[in-house]
């Protein structure tokens, strides 16, 4: 059987799957709708998180990071989990026992602010809106790669999925999908690169593979892509601090994304599901567990995928080039531009003669094609050289994308393997796209409408606000993903650098210290978030040059900004905070209430008490 | 029960202290933990990765530095929040148990409840 039934059948069971689970789960109140009443065990839940934190990039662009950036990829791998640490250690635990439902509504109610309250609502509604929109663009391109249908039937279908789920079952019919959904992105990404760490190294483990021998020689893997990464112009794979990425830098971005995974919200909300703050510790820790996975798996099928890929294109002809070189050329997703001899060359310098389509239209791409065919049948008479204008666009080298999809095709592995890919990426991303989906909701229905607007909202009707929410969000997400704004990827940066400047601050000294009242906290969330903001605005979009701090020569990157946003949220707020009266006694209460080991006072009832 | 007919406001004291060495033991133990996670994935994986990247883990091909960004530190972040959630919980039950040894625990207080692991 092709690849191409294979997939409709895996997409199709994994999809029937889903919509089983979200009938079973439906539910009928708001607690429900929410936090999944509050009865998920822990190990569930842990599973449930790493779904919702594992997105489309994490599944299919994060090992293609890592490499082409050999040890500076380290930054995502890092950061990104480096970030549940602080999660689980400053913030799941007390956030579980203050018991609300959404993060705004423990900022508002800690600081006794309703424009608090609305700062993290937008907050929380610009950082889910960015990433949900890059969620439902991972779905269009994984059924346009795999079933060849069109981006925007894709996204559709899968706006279709989420949306039935998602509004039948709220979060306990997300959360029993999510572990569905882990399971099958897992297996769906350990099996190639099981496979190929075999065919490599000898090795069952990838972990194990990357540091070990290569099959039948005595020199290490790492070593011998050192040496070719050196010989090729791309400087030597595990050497640290390359270009860009000096040390200064590295820190700066790995800390900001450590930061920023602890605030952002569709993470912390997970951690409302769980039933005390006792399953919310081993929640935290079954979640890293089960992201460890991916992630511990993920740099070693960069290694592999890179000395692979180099190894056996590098003086191929078009006879002798791979398989899966064919394959893949179709989508855009790799090429090859000659200079002449016949051999391919894919290095870090000028003579390099692999691209990537990138953004490029069919009709442009062909008419680059076209103009190169002219400049080689002329001997560089006439027409123009492809390489150089390619190279001009910042297309040097394949997509990243090609390091995942690709691997169970090195590999030589079944179609079946392959198929099962497919449904393991839009896994990853339909499971992303519905925690989003219900922070927007909730942010929306539950902080917005009920908590400002309509404080006597019923029971029934802020369940219909909520899904009537969710349907909007995804029509507005799939727009995003069918219509994609230009700077989609750049925001990811925003998102985390607001996460890191706004939430993780607030929240962390909202919970240590008891002192910090409403106008100094709000005064650092403001200053951070200003900062972050406008660095990135003024860098990314408008040009300005990078700041250097005096720390380094080549300036802070972007991504890194929300380091020095949360360093100025921390610092405004305990500066002005000795300068203004402490917050009323009834805060102090609920601060004391949340310190206090489980079950000491009677447990908060989050739905009886005045403050609901 | 071993206080025999306490005065309440000396309940109340101690009731104080016992909250207060929680919140301290539960401090102390987020300090070690998070020194640990500071040098393990930002220290050893960022900031002494060029001189780590001298010798190699011992046993495989990998460079010290870059295992440490790309494999010690996400290991080693798992096995803190496990230690967390281990000697947390611990601490819970702990001041738990001096609580109850206290006195009557207030009607409405529910029984610390094992499940949720």
């Amino acid at each position: 059987m092709t690849v191409q039934i294979w997939t409709y059948i895996f997409v199709g069971l994994t999809f029937a799957l889903y919509l089983g689970i979200a009938w079973w789960s439906r539910v009928r109140d708001t607690g429900g709708f929410y936090v999944a009443g509050r009865g998920v065990p822990a190990p569930a839940n842990g599973m449930a998180t790493a779904a919702d934190w594992m997105s489309a990039a994490s599944f299919i662009s994060m090992a293609g990071l890592v490499s082409t950036m050999g040890y500076a990829g380290g930054v995502y791998l890092m950061g990104w989990t480096g970030g549940f640490v602080l999660l689980a250690l400053l913030l799941a635990p007390y956030l579980r026992k203050f018991g609300h439902y959404t993060v705004p509504d423990f900022v508002g109610d800690r600081y006794n602010s309703r424009f608090a309250r609305i700062i993290a609502v937008l907050c929380a509604l610009f950082i889910s809106f960015t990433y949900v929109a890059g969620q439902m663009r991972g779905v269009g391109v994984v059924f346009s790669r795999f079933l060849e249908v069109d981006v925007t039937v894709g996204v559709i279908i899968g706006m279709m999925i989420v949306f039935i789920y998602a509004t039948l079952g709220g979060m306990k019919g997300i959360t029993w999908t999510q572990v569905a959904q882990y399971w099958v992105l897992i297996t769906a990404f350990l099996v190639p690169a099981i496979a190929i760490s075999i065919k490599l190294t000898g090795h069952v483990m990838p972990q194990a593979g990357l540091g070990g021998m290569l099959e039948g020689e005595t020199v290490s893997l790492l070593s011998r892509l050192d040496g070719i990464q050196a010989e090729l112009g791309f400087g030597p794979y595990t050497e640290p601090f390359v270009g860009q990425w000096d040390k200064v830098n590295v820190f700066f971005v790995a800390l900001a994304l450590m930061v920023g995974t602890a605030g952002l919200p569709h993470v912390i909300v997970r951690f409302y599901t769980v039933r005390s703050p006792k399953a919310a510790r081993w929640s935290g820790f079954w979640a890293l567990f089960f992201i460890a996975g991916l992630y511990l798996t993920a740099p070693a099928v960069a290694g592999f995928a890179r000395y692979y890929m180099l190894e056996s294109l590098n003086g191929s002809t078009q006879e002798t080039l791979p398989g899966w070189f064919h394959s893949w050329e179709k989508t855009g997703l790799i090429l090859w531009y000659d200079d002449g001899d016949g051999h391919l060359r894919y290095s870090g310098e000028d003579d390099n003669e692999i691209f990537r389509a990138g953004s490029l239209s069919p009709a442009e791409l062909s008419r680059i094609a076209r103009e190169h065919q002219r400049w080689l049948d002329s001997g560089g008479l006439r027409g123009e050289d492809g390489r150089s204008i390619l190279k001009a666009r910042g297309l040097s080298g394949p997509d990243r994308d090609i390091i995942v999809l690709a691997t169970p095709e090195m590999a030589e592995l079944s179609n079946w393997i392959i198929a099962f890919l497919a449904a393991g990426g839009l896994a990853a991303a339909l499971s992303t796209a519905s925690g989003l989906l219900l922070v927007i909701s909730s942010s929306v229905a539950h902080d917005l409408y009920y908590k400002v607007l309509n404080p006597r909202a019923s029971e029934t009707r802020r369940l219909l606000v909520g899904r009537g929410t969710i349907g909007i969000a995804v029509i507005i997400a799939g727009l995003f993903g069918i219509y994609p704004p230009a700077f989609v990827g750049q925001v990811v940066a925003f998102a985390f650098g607001l996460a890191a400047a706004s939430f993780f601050p607030v929240i962390v000294l909202g919970i240590f210290w008891k002192r910090v009242s409403m106008v100094p906290a709000v005064a650092g969330m403001l200053c951070g978030i200003g900062i972050t903001g406008f660095y990135i605005i003024q860098v990314v979009f408008l040009g300005m040059d990078k700041w250097t701090f005096g720390l380094s020569p080549q300036g802070i990157d972007p991504q890194g900004i929300g380091t020095v946003g949360m360093v100025i949220n921390f610092a405004v707020t305990l500066i002005l905070t000795p300068f203004f009266p402490a917050p009323p006694e009834r805060v102090q209460k609920l601060v004391d209430r949340v310190r206090e080991p489980e079950g000491w006072s009677p447990p908060v009832d989050i739905d009886s008490g005045p403050e609901h | 029960m071993t206080i025999d007919d306490p005065v309440p406001s000396k309940i109340a004291a101690r009731e104080r202290a016992i909250l207060q060495s929680y919140w301290r033991g539960n401090l102390r133990l987020m300090a070690v933990l998070l020194i640990i996670w500071g040098s393990a994935g930002l220290g050893c994986g960022v900031l002494f990765a060029d001189v780590l990247n001298r010798y190699t883990l011992p046993g495989t091909g990998y460079p010290l530095g870059f295992w440490f960004a790309q494999q010690g530190s996400i290991l080693v972040f798992v096995i803190l929040i496990l230690i967390y959630a281990v000697l947390m919980n611990g601490l819970d039950r702990k001041h738990h148990r001096e609580r109850e040894a206290l006195g009557p625990v207030p009607a409405e207080e529910k029984p610390f409840s094992r499940e949720g692991i």
